[in-house]
């Protein structure tokens, strides 16, 4: 049986249990999706390939909640993120989500232009312009380009000396382009604990292309990235990522979803792949993680995306911050922060994304004293821009402990 | 990874494990592919409701009832240990407060107007019982599917009550000031969070309403502030106010659930849902590793001194039928007793008939430790809670969260008992 017919046969162990539903963050808000249960293995039965009978698919935000809670293990997010790459091939893909589903390559032009770029993302008239004839929302989280790349810092950065482990370190789009300083840190903090970090040539992993429909480019960049990969991954190395839905695209999503389950190269990827807080508690459990950790008197709300609970792992961040003496955190238990990606930038479905996080940032504004946690660029850019509160990836919080700034 | 404990389904059972040994300061991991039957489920606690008989004292029944069948669970749980287990989850929910005994069942109401027996019960929905008679109005929400206040009515006047009183039920219909979309229970429940939305409702009920006359409502009254919701409505109404659970998804059992896992991770347990308990690593009679699937493509192992095994049963998918006819248990591989002899027929026509296939499960010593075909224990440190335990038919007997809590709760003392 095909990945395809795997992953749309699921649809019968559905029991219409209704579980989905009640954790669904977008159909609790609007009723303009009526439900991965509904919209999943019930309307998956009516759809042709002469379309869908029922467009309201597109408000699915593609979070994956329902998959995770599902307990008849129904592929319910994977299978309407086929449905929706279908409709969409059939209904027509907007400029708009051409665009924004290529970090990397916005990445590319950017960069050099970065002062640039940044002004003209900064000012008002020009965001309002591209809601006027994009449709990406204004208000919407937008990152600045940091002018230069992760990957020049890291091939200029000397390797630790002397090493006796080496684990790979895929840093994703976000962290090259705009975050490089989160890369970096978990750079610091893997080389702290005695880690040689191998930084391999590598490209976006079509997440956003594969969210918005554009199946083919995603499939195309997934391969290339997972070929760049797979050497190290063959010879033994643990590869690391800081972007937790970058991280899951290449441990299941891909495989799942565009059907890659055949692709030997992504397989022994996914087999190697850890989530940067799954490694270090698993370093922690061995014995292994260093624990000299100086006190951080902060009260920190720390988000588990949406993405991070797909990995099934539990939230080893929260774990680790237990190690750092004087670090009080208060875990959100919000399933979503409303972004999902790119969902939350465009200009239909902003409301929808602000209402799914209000829970969020309400907390987030009750608890910080500095800033929130979460393990997820987009999300972090969303929380920082809906609170005014700077977020940061789990691992600067250790980064900070561990004295490393 | 690693852990103390680890213990494999996030149902009641489960749930009531977990908390129990990560507060007995055990490092707990609890692995569920999703939520369990809770969200589904009434909330209330229905120890023994018929044997076959309607049971209207359960701890006077239950010496009886096991005695007659020696395979059952409740053969290896004492009434103690029941009642003990109802009182530790009275404590560690208080804002259901749960009531009762386990000396007589409540006749409470269902959606579909049948009374129906529980021992111990959420205090919002107390006062639907029956066994005294009564006046009863049930208000209906025009939006919500699958509640239907005429049916219950009408089917509820008509019931026949052991007591021998008869009860006066009628429906009140109201306009609905909500929405015109579709909505679940647990869209209605955060309505009624809303005190604008409570002051509307209660506004057109009260003159409709007789003297006499409690209310009683699909149980929608507030998901987080349940408890403040259900008192003022009832303030507002100036008379009794109870919940009648509703078809799935049951806000009554979301809010257990939530309870429960805030309990459970309160007290340090490590919460793994989305992840599939695949198989286990054994030696020697013990079992060393429960190995899950995570969102990678290799197998986790989670190393642990003690494991619970609380997947359910058939509906879970944590026993299972074979195109061969041979029954599997998912996760351990374990025996499967009270299975029908080859050629023996398995099921009968009828759903609520004594099937052949009803009892199957796995039969436990008294610790509720899994046995093998021969009857030997099969694994030293694995133990069997909820639905997975053969010898019962919890939806003949209505025993099914009575089965689910006490075994969770007796095998977490078993646990702690050996750790300490």
């Amino acid at each position: 049986m095909d990945t395809m017919e795997w992953v749309r046969g699921s649809l019968d162990h559905c029991v219409k249990c209704t579980i989905c539903e009640t954790f669904c963050p977008v159909s609790n808000v609007t009723p303009l999706f009526p439900g991965p249960k509904y919209v999943g293995p019930q309307l998956e039965r009516f759809r042709t390939d002469d379309g869908s009978p029922d467009a309201s698919l597109d408000y699915c935000s593609g979070c994956g909640i329902c998959t995770t809670v599902c307990p008849q293990g129904v592929k319910i997010a994977e299978i309407n993120s086929q449905a929706r790459a279908k409709m969409k091939a059939q209904r027509g893909i907007p400029l708009r989500d051409r665009i924004i589903a290529r970090p990397s390559a916005m990445g590319k032009v950017g960069t050099p232009l970065a002062p640039i770029a940044n002004f003209f993302l900064k000012n008002h008239a020009f965001r309002w312009l591209v809601e006027r004839t994009l449709r990406v929302h204004r208000k919407a989280p937008m990152p600045l380009f940091a002018g230069r790349t992760f990957q020049s810092w890291a091939r200029r950065h000397p390797p630790l000396t002397p090493a006796t482990k080496a684990i790979v370190y895929f840093h994703g789009c976000s962290a090259n382009h705009f975050e490089p300083r989160v890369a970096q840190m978990a750079v610091a903090v893997l080389e702290h604990n005695g880690y040689r970090v191998i930084v391999p040539r590598q490209d976006c992993c079509g997440l956003p292309l594969q969210s918005n429909g554009l199946f083919d480019d995603a499939r195309r960049y997934v391969r290339k990235l997972a070929r760049n990969l797979e050497p190290y991954a063959r010879r033994g190395y643990d590869i690391v990522a800081t972007s937790t839905s970058c991280g899951l695209m290449l441990k299941r999503e891909a495989r799942e979803i565009l059907e890659l389950e055949d692709d030997e190269d992504l397989r022994t990827v996914s087999a190697h792949m850890f989530d940067i807080c799954e490694f270090l508690l698993s370093l922690h459990e061995r014995g292994a993680l260093r624990t000299d950790f100086r006190p951080l008197d902060m009260r920190v709300p720390y988000h588990a995306p949406c993405q991070q609970q797909g990995h099934g792992i539990g939230k080893p961040a929260l774990e680790l911050f237990g190690l750092i003496p004087g670090l009080e955190v208060v875990d959100s238990d919000v399933a979503c922060c409303g972004v999902a990606g790119t969902y939350g930038l465009k200009t239909e479905k902003y409301d929808i994304a602000m209402e799914v996080g209000a829970p969020l940032f309400r907390q987030v504004t009750a608890v910080a004293t500095e800033v929130a946690a979460c393990d997820s660029e987009t999300c972090r850019w969303q929380i920082t821009r809906a609170t005014g509160i700077p977020s940061v990836h789990p691992v600067e919080l250790l980064y900070r402990a561990y004295g490393l700034s | 990874m690693s852990a103390d404990a680890v213990v494999v389904g996030a149902g009641l059972a489960g749930l009531t494990a977990g908390v129990r040994l990560a507060e007995a300061g055990l490092r707990t991991t609890l692995v569920g592919k999703g939520p369990g039957a809770m969200h589904l489920a009434p909330a209330t606690i229905d120890v023994l409701g018929y044997a076959p008989d309607l049971v209207e004292r359960p701890a006077a029944a239950l010496p009886s009832f096991v005695a007659e069948r020696p395979d059952h669970p409740y053969a290896r749980l004492s009434a103690d240990t029941v009642a003990s287990s109802a009182e530790w989850l009275s404590a560690h929910v208080p804002p259901l407060a749960y009531v009762g005994t386990l000396e007589e069942n409540y006749l409470l109401p269902t959606a579909v107007g049948v009374p129906k027996p529980s021992a111990f019960v959420p205090e919002a929905m107390a006062a639907g019982d029956l066994r005294s008679g009564g006046r009863f109005a049930f208000a209906g929400l025009r939006a919500l599917k699958d509640f239907y206040p005429a049916l219950l009515a009408d089917n509820l006047s008509q019931a026949k009550l052991p007591t021998g009183v008869t009860v006066d039920a009628r429906a009140v219909h109201l306009s609905d000031p909500g929405t015109e979309a579709d909505v679940s229970p647990l869209g209605y429940a955060r309505m009624f969070e809303d005190r604008e939305f409570r002051s509307v409702v209660a506004a057109e009920l009260l003159p409709r309403l007789e003297p006499g006359e409690s209310v009683g409502f699909p149980s929608v009254l507030g998901l987080h502030e349940h408890r403040t919701t259900w008192l003022d409505l009832q303030d507002r109404l100036g008379r009794p106010v109870f919940e009648v659970p509703t078809l799935p998804p049951s806000v009554a059992g979301i809010r257990l659930f939530h309870a429960l896992r805030d309990a459970f991770l309160a007290a340090g347990g490590r919460l793994l849902i989305g992840s599939t308990a695949a198989g286990a690593e054994t030696k020697d009679g013990v079992v060393t590793h429960v190995v899950i699937q995570t969102a990678a493509a290799r197998p986790t192992p989670i190393e642990a001194r003690w494991f619970v095994l609380a997947t359910g049963g058939f509906a879970e998918g944590a026993i299972f039928l074979d195109s061969y006819g041979e029954v599997h248990e998912s996760v351990f591989g374990l025996a499967v007793s009270g299975v029908p002899a080859a050629g023996e027929p398995r099921f009968v026509p009828r759903y609520f008939d004594d099937q052949p296939m009803g009892r199957a499960g796995i039969a436990v010593d008294e610790r509720l430790r899994p046995l093998d075909a021969d009857g030997n224990v099969a694994f030293r440190n694995l133990f069997t809670a909820g639905a997975a335990l053969g010898g019962a038919e919890p939806w003949r007997e209505l025993s099914g969260n009575g089965l689910a809590l006490a075994s969770g709760f007796a095998v977490a003392s078993a646990i702690v008992e050996w750790a300490s």
